[in-house]
């Protein structure tokens, strides 16, 4: 077996966070939705239809900035289902969510079929529309850290954004009032807190995070948007956020974990070391399942998560 | 919430998603009854398109109990796509590889698949008794373990069929279609019937049998409920949380051993989900976790997808609607309180109507 080579391991950390960045921006879009005390199940479906709306925009538009926002308010619209059946009509949130899921991706590969001549893959977005490089040419090519910082200007848009909901959540009055909602509804409400239009913000922000998510993925790792582009990646956020015990920098490292799971596919698949890739992508789920047995334990979120909020309850 | 208004939620909720999706089509520059009735002939048109449909049906079916079973007991089956997988998996496996007599083959097939999956969903139930994780997590995780599990198997040389991306057919002595060459009910028998529909009817006899009339389903349903107040009353909760992802994933298995050996008759390679499992969970919602509700919601369900893929040849309208039709289903079905709402105000009014008439 060939040695480990500094670039090797540029390599894997560069696709490590590459693959991350989706996954962080939607875990942090459930972060905000279950701190308030919304379970946000749909994560799934908002990414899906962030990820057709994004590159969509960007193809037509011809702007990848464009598309990267408009993937988020397109995720942000689905949250405002979310939010009007959970918030305002005390809905069942699992049940909801789900149901999120299923329009999510039914609205995305129905519009990709209105808008591109019934494909249910869009049209690719020319190279130089993809999301810029922002470290481009700053490094020698293929070298160590050309290989580990040459990323799509959304992957650094990732961990900023990490920061900016953590500092929201613990070190502003709107972060306090989005937990207290969250933990105890009733006190908040007591307080003069309006219950109601705190969790509408968190949930939506929730869907615009997640579309962004989606939208990072279609205009920037890839450049298209197809039925199995998402496939699952919200439902391993949604993991993320639980395995990050529902905070941003936990969540972060959940994703983190599960983008080198996938750099090191990625890397393995480049060698002639002989593993099935279907082993090999099976180690992510597997570590998962150990690392929660053995470190984490018991999983607990918000106290008041998951259940609906009734102002005139006795 | 009293029975007869749940069904009469549930009615509105679908009428609601169909009215909403005829909207969207017609946005979209679509006859909607155009393409309803192309659906509903789709369905009825033929006996051959009504078998078909019943066909497309039962893994819903019994993908639809499986989770309605948990949820019963206060779990979240999010899992039965994966023990799906794994129940279809080994029943292609005892079906290609094992070598005994019709019927008996076909019910060790059947059996070894409920075992495999009650196994794969009771680790789920096993590490939340003993460790608290999260059923959610778990289940999610173990999908994807099982998608890569199962296409890493199928890709096992002995096992896959050269130029293909699948498995080996099973024995026909593993198969429970019906034999062919009945002439019934016109083209009714050109589809390949089997038993898997007759089966799914039974296990949600025996699953409401279990629940309502024995002491495990009354232990599982008070675990559900309060599992505080189970454990106080003497109920071994963390059993009883292994014995019902067991169970559900029994369930989820013999979806995908019936699909199997009735069906496809092989396992293909799995690019992504394939989705039997999540629409289980939209079936057990609009069946409201009810297991006889399972078979009419998993007839729906199965209906609509079967139906509806036919407007895309047809007239060349967007297949997806059904799927946002059935979201827009499962998402009124959430609120209660919104139908509940709605429906007063209409009695209120009609009320004040004949007040005012009077």
């Amino acid at each position: 077996m060939e040695r480990l080579s500094l670039n090797d391991l540029g390599l894997i950390i560069g696709i490590s966070l590459m693959y991350a960045a989706p996954l962080m921006y939607t875990a942090l879009g459930g972060v905000m939705s279950e701190n308030s005390g919304v379970v946000n199940i749909g994560l799934e479906g908002m990414m899906t239809i962030g990820a057709f709306v994004g590159t969509t925009v960007a193809y037509f538009s011809g702007s990848p900035w464009l598309g990267f926002l408009m993937g988020g308010l397109a995720g942000g619209v689905l949250a405002l289902l979310h939010a009007i059946a959970c918030v305002s009509f005390a809905a069942d949130q699992v049940v909801s969510g789900i149901a999120i899921n299923f329009l999510g991706p039914g609205l995305a590969l129905f519009l990709s079929r209105v808008f591109f001549d019934g494909a249910t893959m869009t049209a690719p977005i020319p190279l130089q529309n993809k999301i810029p490089r922002p470290m481009n040419n700053l490094f020698t090519k293929g070298s160590f850290l050309d290989l580990v910082l040459n990323q799509y200007a959304t992957v650094y848009l990732a961990f900023l954004l990490v920061f900016i909901v953590w500092f929201l959540l613990y070190k502003t009055k709107i972060g306090l009032r989005i937990r207290a909602v969250g933990e105890h509804p009733k006190a908040a409400d007591t307080l003069g807190i309006n219950v109601f239009r705190v969790k509408y913000l968190a949930v939506i922000l929730s869907g615009v995070f997640a579309g962004l998510g989606g939208a990072s993925m279609s205009i920037a790792v890839v450049s298209n948007f197809r039925a199995t582009l998402i496939s699952g990646q919200g439902f391993i956020a949604l993991a993320a956020m639980i395995f990050g015990k529902w905070t941003p920098q936990g969540s972060m490292w959940a994703c983190l974990l599960f983008g080198a799971a996938q750099g090191i596919v990625v890397y393995l698949g480049g060698t002639d070391i002989k593993v099935s890739s279907q082993i090999l992508e099976m180690i992510p789920y597997v570590l998962t399942l150990i690392i929660l047995m053995s470190f984490v334990g018991k999983a607990t979120g918000p106290a008041a998560n998951g259940v609906p909020y009734e102002k005139n309850e006795a | 919430m009293m029975k007869r208004n749940r069904l009469k939620f549930t009615i509105i909720s679908i009428l609601v998603g169909l009215l909403v999706g005829a909207f969207i089509l017609l946005a979209v520059g679509f006859n909607p009854l155009e393409a309803y009735t192309i659906m509903i002939r789709g369905i009825f048109g033929k006996p051959k398109y009504i078998s078909w449909t019943i066909i497309r049906s039962t893994p819903l079916i019994l993908t639809g109990i499986s989770v309605a079973f948990a949820f019963r007991t206060g779990l979240f089956n999010i899992g039965a796509e994966g023990q799906f997988i794994i129940g279809a998996l080994v029943a292609t496996l005892v079906g290609y590889f094992w070598n005994l007599p019709p019927v008996i083959h076909a019910i060790v097939a059947i059996l070894m698949a409920c075992l495999a999956a009650a196994i794969w969903a009771g680790l789920a139930g096993f590490l939340k008794a003993k460790f608290g994780v999260n059923e959610v997590i778990t289940t999610i995780m173990l999908n994807w373990i099982a998608l890569y599990l199962s296409n890493a198997i199928v890709f096992w040389d002995k096992f896959k069929r050269p130029n293909s991306e699948a498995s080996q057919k099973i024995l026909e002595t593993a198969s429970i279609r019906l034999p062919k060459g009945i002439n019934f009910l016109g083209d009714f028998f050109r589809a390949p019937v089997n038993w898997g529909f007759i089966i799914a009817i039974l296990v949600a006899i025996l699953i409401r049998h279990i629940l309502k009339n024995t002491t495990l389903g009354y232990q599982l349903r008070a675990v559900g409920f309060n599992s505080d107040a189970a454990e106080y009353g003497g109920i071994d909760v963390k059993k009883n949380i292994v014995i019902s992802m067991a169970i559900a994933g029994a369930l989820s298995g013999l979806a995908g051993a019936v699909h199997v050996l009735g069906v496809t008759e092989e396992v293909s390679v799995l690019a992504a989900m394939e989705g039997n499992g999540f629409d289980g969970i939209a079936v057990s919602l609009i069946a409201a976790n009810s297991s006889i509700g399972c078979i009419f919601a998993g007839l729906l369900f199965g209906g609509l997808k079967y139906g509806g893929y036919k407007i895309q040849p047809a007239m060349g309208a967007p297949s997806e609607i059904i799927s946002i039709v059935i979201g827009i289903i499962v998402f009124f079905i959430s609120m209660p309180k919104l139908i509940e709402m709605l429906t007063t105000l209409r009695a209120r009014r009609k009320r004040g109507g004949e007040i005012e008439s009077k």
